[in-house]
């Protein structure tokens, strides 16, 4: 029976585990200052080291954006995002221009998410994780934790 | 000997700046007063400036697109749904309080939303909107 409830928990343990992806302490300064201001500075085990490489030398046309930076800045941020990145067997690919949210492992995440929750107007895009996961910015990503009750099913 | 402490005081200004409202507009308005004699910023004109509809870009037709209609309240990114803290000094005393930030933000949102660069005139202008609007 102790076996039972001991293995029980283990399992709903991991869930958990998996969903917790905290920010590198080393981040440097210009990472948040640069990263973090359109949306939150999204953890760099979100993508793999060439697709975060990919990005960051696409910076110019960031999604309709121009959120070019200087070539030091540049360099630094690659080199964090690069030497924390995601295993690209967990992650899957992420498509071209790469976006976390095509990741096989996002879209496999949120398989059960219906359309109509994604098109609600607190929600916007997939891409503000914060929306639903209040704890995104610091890495918690838990499922039991979703901000918009009617979400949480 | 002078001007390496010149030099050295110019360089620790660059790496950290904090300034008021205040002085991020006399920036402005020095450079303004370069290209146009006689020039006063307006908080009628920044407020213009800040309702203007531009449309150049269809998600963010002008500054209301992500800042709201009421630049004291928060507003959020017309793209990606994030929560964007209020541009009023009054509401958010951090806004305009550093040089390089306020540069490299009227850089990306003129280009993106105006359409071009705004002049020192116009951020004049704006800046003194926000640091006065209650």
């Amino acid at each position: 029976m102790k076996k039972i409830i001991l293995i029980t928990l283990l399992a709903c343990s991991f869930p958990a585990l998996a969903d917790r992806l905290p920010m590198p302490g080393n981040a440097p300064a210009s990472f948040k200052s640069e990263c973090s201001s359109c949306h939150i500075a999204y953890q760099p085990a979100l993508l793999a080291a060439d697709d975060w490489r990919k990005l960051m030398a696409g910076l110019k046309d960031h999604f309709g954006s121009d959120a070019a930076v200087d070539s030091k800045t540049n360099l630094e941020i690659t080199n964090f995002l690069t030497r924390n990145a995601g295993e690209v067997s967990r992650l899957g690919s992420a498509g071209n221009p790469p976006r976390i949210t095509q990741t096989q492992r996002f879209v496999r995440k949120h398989r059960e998410v219906p359309a109509k929750f994604w098109r609600d107007p607190r929600v916007k895009s997939a891409a503000n994780c914060e929306a639903c996961h209040r704890g995104a910015a610091s890495g918690n990503y838990g499922e039991h934790d979703i901000a918009i009750p009617e979400l949480r099913e | 000997m002078k001007a390496m402490t010149a030099a050295a005081l110019l360089l620790a200004s660059l790496t950290c700046h904090a300034e008021t409202p205040q002085q991020v507009r006399q920036t402005y308005v020095t450079e303004a007063l370069s290209q146009q004699s006689g020039f006063a910023p307006s908080a009628k004109r920044g407020e213009a400036l800040f309702r203007q509809r531009f449309a150049i870009n269809d998600k963010m037709p002008g500054c209301t697109s992500c800042h709201t209609d009421n630049p004291l309240q928060a507003g959020q990114h017309a793209v990606t749904g994030k929560s964007v803290r209020p541009l009023a000094v009054a509401a958010n005393p951090e806004r305009f309080s550093d040089p390089a930030k306020v540069e490299k933000w009227f850089g990306r949102n003129c280009k993106e939303v105006v359409g071009r660069a705004c002049t020192p005139a116009e951020k004049a202008d704006f800046v003194t909107y926000m640091s006065e609007v209650r």
